[in-house]
């Protein structure tokens, strides 16, 4: 029996196949799934900000691109997983109001995903995928077993990338 | 002083929601009770769970707030209730889903939005004799999570929780909203300072 784990705003988990693991509605959060084609060993992050420097109270690693990243592919290897195996597929990252200039805030959800694109490319993590940007929200899925990323938002086909 | 500032801010809560009723009576026309809002300090990952689920689709009017202090406010209205608010409005039926809603639908949330977040921001005006202004507000029909990723990114800047206001207004059919406000690490000692502490 395979089973769907969960992963919440500012957490990151490990899923090993069979099993699956989900995060619902990110809006202007990202959501980076990892996984080492071999092992089949897998991981998600749904990061909400992209700099931990930026910001004192920043204990929570989950929340950052950077610390969160980090810290999902450790515990990644720890389980078994190659580092040089590690490919990543990306998405959030949405814009979710308009409101003209008003805020930095606005802006930070295309800021997570090019923090997040950034930090894997420094890693040498090669994005395989990305469904990033836009205005609407996105619940993914992914299988460590396959490499699908399964993106579902309201009013809109399912989409695996 | 997490504590303190929690209570203040409940208590801003409640007169903000008491004012926001009798907006919403006169916008409808009609009678409109208001239960006691409650209140919570939420960590991220409990929010969605604590608005009936992050998939759950909902209606989010967000303002800028300036003046004295700066930072920003939501009004969240769960899918039902946008729907028959809509309804009861602009005198249509009740469509079956609020993706449904066109530019006239938008508009109308958004001025209910804003008469709403308005009696809430007039409150915490007149509590703390500060000059307290609202942008123009911003809609984003979604799911709840995917919404509230917005309040938390700001909220996320300076702590873990969040806190969340939840309001139920009727008449003859419930009304379910939330309330998020945001002010920035400077404002809150703002106004903590301007209510004497």
């Amino acid at each position: 029996m395979s089973e769907m784990i969960k992963v919440g705003m500012a957490d990151l988990k490990l899923c090993i196949s069979p099993n699956a693991i989900t995060t619902l509605g990110l809006g202007s959060c990202v959501g980076i799934a990892i996984r080492d084609p071999i092992t089949k060993i897998g991981g998600l992050a749904h990061i909400m900000l992209p700099d931990s420097t930026k910001i004192s109270n920043n204990q929570c690693i989950a929340k950052f691109a950077d610390t969160g990243i980090a810290e999902l592919v450790r515990i990644m290897v720890e389980a078994g997983a190659s580092r040089n195996r590690l490919v990543a597929k990306i998405a959030g990252g949405a814009q979710m109001f308009a409101l003209q200039g008003k805020s930095e805030t606005i802006a930070v959800g295309a800021r997570n995903a090019e923090a997040v694109v950034k930090i894997l490319g420094e890693m040498k993590i090669p994005i395989l995928a990305r469904d990033t940007g836009d205005s609407y929200g996105r619940t993914v899925e992914f299988f460590p077993e396959t490499g699908d990323f399964i993106i579902k938002a309201v009013g809109k086909d399912i989409k695996k990338i | 002083m997490e504590g303190m500032y929690f209570d203040i801010l409940s208590e801003i809560g409640n007169i903000g929601a008491g004012n926001a009723t009798t907006a919403l009576a006169q916008m409808l026309n009609t009678k409109v009770d208001m239960k006691v809002p409650k209140v919570e300090l939420l960590e991220f990952s409990q929010v969605g769970e604590a608005m009936g689920g992050e998939e759950q689709l909902m209606a989010g009017i967000y303002q800028i707030v300036e003046g004295d202090i700066t930072g920003s406010i939501m009004f969240l209205l769960e899918e039902k209730s946008a729907i028959t608010l809509i309804s009861k409005l602009m005198g249509t039926p009740e469509v079956d889903n609020a993706f449904e809603f066109g530019e006239m639908e938008h508009s109308a949330l958004k001025e209910i939005g804003n008469i709403i977040t308005g009696s809430y921001l007039s409150s915490l005006s007149t509590l703390t004799n500060l000059k307290i202004i609202a942008s123009i507000p911003a809609i984003s029909i979604d799911m709840c999570g995917s919404i509230l990723s917005v309040p938390a990114i700001e909220f996320g800047a300076v702590g873990d929780k969040m806190l969340l206001i939840q309001t139920e207004f009727s008449d003859d059919v419930k009304l379910t909203g939330f309330f998020i406000l945001v002010p920035d690490l400077e404002s809150y000692d703002k106004i903590l300072s301007s209510l004497g502490m």
